[in-house]
């Protein structure tokens, strides 16, 4: 699945297959990466060459010329910059906040359960479980059990714990939230394919070597953990980067919460400002390559897919 | 007393967790039930009336967004499976030029953001003068879903024993009664997992969707453009079941592929 296709482990290094020279080969593959070349690199170079283009001269709005207009960039960093901040500061929260939930879970799904393979699958369908049920219901769902009248934050503005003209919907709080909450899934299923392979012989000898149950933890389970968890920090924090459903004010966003995705969103279908919204698009692709980027470099093109 | 709370401690949070993941399934689930007019915020007492008549609330227009859904999904996953299956393959079984590109070509659609994907689409598509409606969207879909299919049937084609294939090829199957009557049987299930995972991931689709779709209407764009003014309880009743029949479909193959496990074993 989707989460494989970061974890290092997840293909199989020695190829036991002598692979052959063919010209089937080409008929196999021409159709789709061509299909790909088509709707997927040919889209980034058009996106790419948005992001230069000058508003045509007494044209209407939406109408541009192509052009090497870079100052488009600076413009929309100048007017953006905090949806940009945004972006990258929530998507790093919620990925915090997600790793925090789901390494327990995932450890105890993958370690602990190991005995009893029916519970272990139990709660791995619970852990997907999310994904069967549309991602924008689920984001309203707490929209609506966090709205001004629900029990929740009546019960927290009985307790004074909130005041009393306070909101939970609409702030930083509840779009990093809601991101957490959508994201864990992504978080869990890496960790728990890595830490399902765990062997356990090597936390013994740690024992047996007298270190503390956390020494054994930070110097062995962490670091024998690890291609699960940068393949789940980078499959939440890519798409919570990206996302603006959870930040739109008719979700559990505000005016104060919105994110690249948002004005991204806006620039190309409402105001028409494709070029603005093309400059925002190559500016989140280039950050999110770059960090893409690291991580490749450190276990190399084979173990993409 | 120290040692069996740490002994409860992990379980507990577990089931707290997976609880925590459970809340808004619960809540969708439980408003279909709600015998709201319009909107269904608040609770108005129980009914099975939006079960029962799920399309009547305006006009059909839930059903519909939910009808283009299917053909949309369905449409996209057997292009997306079909291009998707060949790549995983070629790239298990044969030598070619260009193979960490081609490993690059296929790695990055999954690591870009979808709301890049959506506007580099729309971008062309605007460029080019192809107007949005049905066939954009499923081209949009087709694209983002190739990538998952190949993840998915790799794995099932590098476990896949050659010496079968050899063993047809040396009966004197031809190369197409190979392929046939043992690749594909053999694939079959990676290649069905890779069909549901697109299939999931093309009905749940909504930014790309939203950037390529023009005026046509999805089940998630529905939702979209109702969470302003109030979504219906049919919208919740549609989801329930979509929830229902796939947790269904998923226990079905773990359970029948725990039988297969366990038979396989019985024989060795």
């Amino acid at each position: 699945m989707a989460f494989a296709a970061f974890s290092s482990q997840a293909a199989p290094s020695t190829d036991p297959v002598a692979r052959r020279r063919s010209p089937v080969a080409l008929f196999l593959l021409l159709p789709g990466i061509l299909y790909l070349v088509l709707f997927f690199l040919t889209p980034l170079v058009s996106l790419l060459l948005t992001s230069f283009q000058a508003p045509r001269e007494f044209g209407d709005i939406g109408q541009f010329d192509y052009a090497f207009r870079w100052q488009n960039y600076v413009e929309v960093v100048t007017t953006y910059w905090p949806h940009i901040a945004r972006s990258f500061g929530y998507a790093l929260a919620a990925t915090f906040f997600a790793l925090l939930i789901s390494y327990p879970l995932a450890y105890f799904i993958g370690v602990k359960a190991r005995r009893w393979p029916l519970l272990q699958s139990l709660m791995l369908v619970l852990v997907i479980a999310p994904f069967f049920i549309s991602f924008l219901l689920r984001t309203l769902a707490w929209k609506q059990l966090f709205s001004d009248e629900s029990f929740v934050v009546q019960s927290l503005k009985a307790l004074s714990l909130l005041g009393p003209e306070a909101h939970v919907t609409g702030t930083a709080f509840s779009v990093i939230f809601g991101l957490t909450y959508n994201f864990i899934p992504f978080m869990t299923l890496p960790l728990y394919t890595t830490l399902e392979r765990l062997d356990l012989r090597y936390l013994e000898a740690g024992n047996d070597l007298y270190a503390s149950p956390f020494h054994v933890f930070r110097k062995v389970t962490i670091p024998l953990s690890m291609p699960g968890i940068v393949a789940g920090t980078l499959l939440t924090f890519i798409p919570a980067a990206g996302d603006y459903i959870n930040a739109s004010r008719d979700f559990l966003g505000g005016t104060g919460t919105q994110m690249m995705g948002n004005v991204i969103e806006a620039n190309f279908l409402v105001l028409q400002n494709f070029p603005a919204a093309a400059a925002l698009s190559i500016i989140l692709m280039t950050v999110i390559l770059v960090i893409v980027s690291i991580y490749v470099k450190r276990s190399g093109t084979e173990d993409l897919l | 007393m120290k040692l069996s709370l740490g002994k409860w401690l992990l379980p507990v949070y577990s089931g707290l967790a997976l609880l925590f993941l459970m809340i808004p399934i619960g809540y969708t689930f439980v408003y279909s039930f709600n015998d709201s007019l319009k909107s269904n915020i608040t609770w108005q007492g129980f009914t099975f009336d939006k079960w029962l008549n799920v399309c009547n609330v305006q006009n059909g227009a839930v059903c519909q967004a939910f009808g283009n859904s299917l053909f949309i999904g369905a449409v996209a996953t057997v292009a997306a499976t079909t291009l998707g299956t060949m790549i995983a393959i070629a790239i298990v079984r044969y030598r070619f030029k260009f193979r960490s590109q081609t490993s690059l070509l296929l790695f990055l659609p999954m690591a870009t953001p979808e709301v890049v994907l959506g506007a580099g689409l729309a971008a062309q598509f605007l460029s080019v003068g192809v107007p949005k409606d049905m066939l954009t969207i499923i081209l949009a879909h087709t694209m983002f879903c190739i990538s998952f299919v190949v993840v998915t049937v790799k794995a099932r084609v590098a476990s896949l024993d050659p010496a079968l294939e050899e063993a047809g090829r040396d009966l004197y199957g031809s190369a197409a009664q190979v392929f046939a009557r043992i690749t594909f049987p053999l694939l079959l299930p990676g290649i069905l997992a890779a069909a549901l995972l697109s299939f999931a991931l093309s009905f749940d689709d909504f930014i790309i969707t939203n950037f390529n779709s023009g005026a046509v209407s999805t089940f998630p764009k529905y939702i979209y453009i109702s969470a302003a003014r109030g979504i219906p309880a049919e919208a919740n009743v549609l989801a329930s079941m979509v929830f229902i029949i796939a947790i269904i479909v998923v226990v079905t193959v773990q359970v029948s592929g725990a039988a297969k496990a366990r038979r396989l074993a019985k024989l060795s």
